[in-house]
């Protein structure tokens, strides 16, 4: 495999997350290397949000274990699948983006110098920096994606994790996340995207991981074509 | 007029206690109406009632009963609502609705409604004690600062709560935080605006900003003025046409309510013509 010399950054070990009785995702092992960009694939309630949010610390684990090297839990840029909460929710662009910066901030009241370029720098970045003063809630659903990736890359520059960063756009604006998100990972940072679009998954990625409730694949886009469970998946 | 009126020791007490009771509410409101948690304002004013009346009734001081109920009932009722297995809205209506059943049985019972329980369910704002009104200070007086000092935070837990505990900031302890802020600013609003009004002044400055206000910061200062002068502006009405304090406040923070929406209402219309 491509990892060849190039060292973990993540490994997942037998990982299971439950919710009271019920069990989300079970028996999942798979290493992240620095520079990979995984795609998780699966049904709707295949536990692909659920990993994610374990492998954040959000969820605790049931059983198995998750080791991070050379990178915290907190150095992960996070893409949420959006909540209803945020849809009208009074925040400027600006504000929203630099919010990425707090947990470098610690315990200081207000944000430095540095902060507030890192922020502007990912403004630029994703090519929002007109709508740096307007609302957020007035944007398009593409618009607001690129402000939730600004602020997950001034959380992190190394790994970002996305869930289900192109659901509901249309097909010229997922072209321009697809080309932004390659863009960041030929910069060096680690993506892990959650995908119901498995045709772009495969294009795009370097590994697929297929999840129901178990890991049923975890390989290279190119295996996962060949696979069955790929082929089945694909041909919906 | 004015000077003649602030030569009142007890004037100038109701209107210190009365803006930072304003400021405060305005600012809880902001994150309470933005998460959608407006109903546990109007619950929890309704514990604070029940719990009250049931102190009036046993003979002991109002406030030491009624500031813990209430940050427990706080406390449940954010449980409640983070809970998406139980219907949060209608536990939180049955809990209020039940206090002041309680209450209104306790009251009739022992002493009937007598001034004391008139006044804690409309407000006094002109017979608060020296003793009441540094308490009131004290209290608001933590709430602005926490309020200054973490305002990102806050913002970030509201917006966001999973992206924010992603990053390391303790969403459980911030909720905490404006669950109890929350419970102090209910009680202590009850004494100055009442019961059945301090729900609104956590409503309705946030509401009226938004309808004019795009960006967080500038909601939450809006929030904070527009309260502030609606206070103030209602109580020199009051006076002026002896209409009762507290529901004139109110009045005016609809009337503001009114003109923020035309202005919003404007401001967007010229932008689609212009
Ligand atoms: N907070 C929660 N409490 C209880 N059960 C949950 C919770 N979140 C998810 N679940 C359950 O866990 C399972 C996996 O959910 P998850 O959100 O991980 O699926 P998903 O693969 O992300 O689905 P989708 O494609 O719809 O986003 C589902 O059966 C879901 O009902
Ligand atoms: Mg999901």
């Amino acid at each position: 495999m491509t990892e060849k010399g190039s060292k973990p950054l993540i490994k997942c070990r037998d990982v299971a997350i439950a919710y009271d009785k019920l069990l989300a995702a079970e028996g999942i092992t798979f290493d992240v290397f620095e520079g990979d960009y995984i795609c998780i694939t699966g049904e709707n309630g295949s536990g692909k949000s659920t990993l994610l949010k374990g492998i954040l610390g959000l969820n605790p684990l049931k059983s198995g274990k998750i080791d991070y090297f050379g990178i915290s839990k907190r150095e992960i840029g996070y893409l949420p699948q959006q909540t209803s909460i945020q849809r009208d929710f009074p925040a400027s662009v600006y504000e929203v983006v630099i919010s990425g910066c707090l947990g470098k901030r610690g315990i200081r009241p207000y944000y430095n110098k540095k902060e507030r370029q890192l922020a502007d720098y990912n403004i630029e970045r994703l090519g929002i920096a007109d709508l740096k003063k307007r609302s957020y809630r007035e944007l398009s659903g593409g618009q607001q994606q690129r402000v939730m990736f600004a602020r997950a890359l001034c959380a992190s520059e190394r790994m970002i994790l996305l869930d289900e960063p192109i659901t509901g756009l249309d097909p010229m604006v997922t072209a321009e996340l697809y080309s932004i998100i390659r863009q960041l990972n030929n910069d060096g940072v680690t993506v892990i995207m959650v995908s119901h679009d498995a045709s772009g998954a495969i294009r795009e990625a370097k590994k697929i991981l297929h999840l129901d409730t178990t890991m049923k694949f975890f390989g290279t886009a190119e295996e996962y074509i060949q696979s069955d469970i790929g082929k089945r998946f694909l041909s919906r | 007029m004015i000077m003649d009126l602030l030569s009142y020791e007890f004037i100038r007490r109701a209107l210190f206690v009365g803006v930072l009771v304003a400021v405060c509410s305005a600012l809880l409101g902001v994150s309470l109406v933005l998460r959608r948690y407006s109903m546990i304002g109007d619950g929890l004013s309704h514990v604070g009632f029940g719990a009250m009346s049931v102190a009036l009734a046993m003979n002991v001081a109002p406030l030491a009963v009624s500031i813990p109920v209430v940050i427990l009932a706080a406390f449940l009722m954010l449980r409640i609502s983070e809970n998406s297995k139980i219907k949060g809205d209608a536990v939180i209506a049955l809990i209020s609705s039940s206090s002041i059943a309680l209450g209104v049985i306790v009251t009739s019972l022992t002493s009937g409604l007598n001034v004391d329980v008139y006044s804690y369910m409309f407000g006094s704002i002109y017979s608060i004690s020296k003793d009441d009104a540094w308490i009131a200070g004290g209290l608001a007086c933590v709430v602005i600062i926490i309020w200054v000092l973490f305002f990102d935070k806050i913002f970030a837990v509201t917006f966001d709560e999973s992206f924010a505990s992603a990053t390391g900031t303790k969403s459980g302890v911030w909720n905490t935080v404006i669950a109890l802020l929350t419970a102090i600013t209910v009680v202590v609003g009850m004494r100055v605006i009442g019961t059945l009004l301090i729900s609104s002044l956590i409503i309705f400055p946030v509401l009226t900003s938004m309808q004019v206000f795009k960006s967080y910061k500038s909601v939450t200062i809006s929030a904070a003025c527009v309260s502030v002068a609606a206070f103030v502006i209602g109580v020199a009405v009051s006076f002026a046409f002896s209409t009762p304090t507290a529901a004139t406040v109110v009045v005016t923070n609809l009337v503001c309510f009114g003109l923020f929406c035309l202005i919003g209402g404007i401001r967007k219309g010229s932008r689609k013509n212009g």
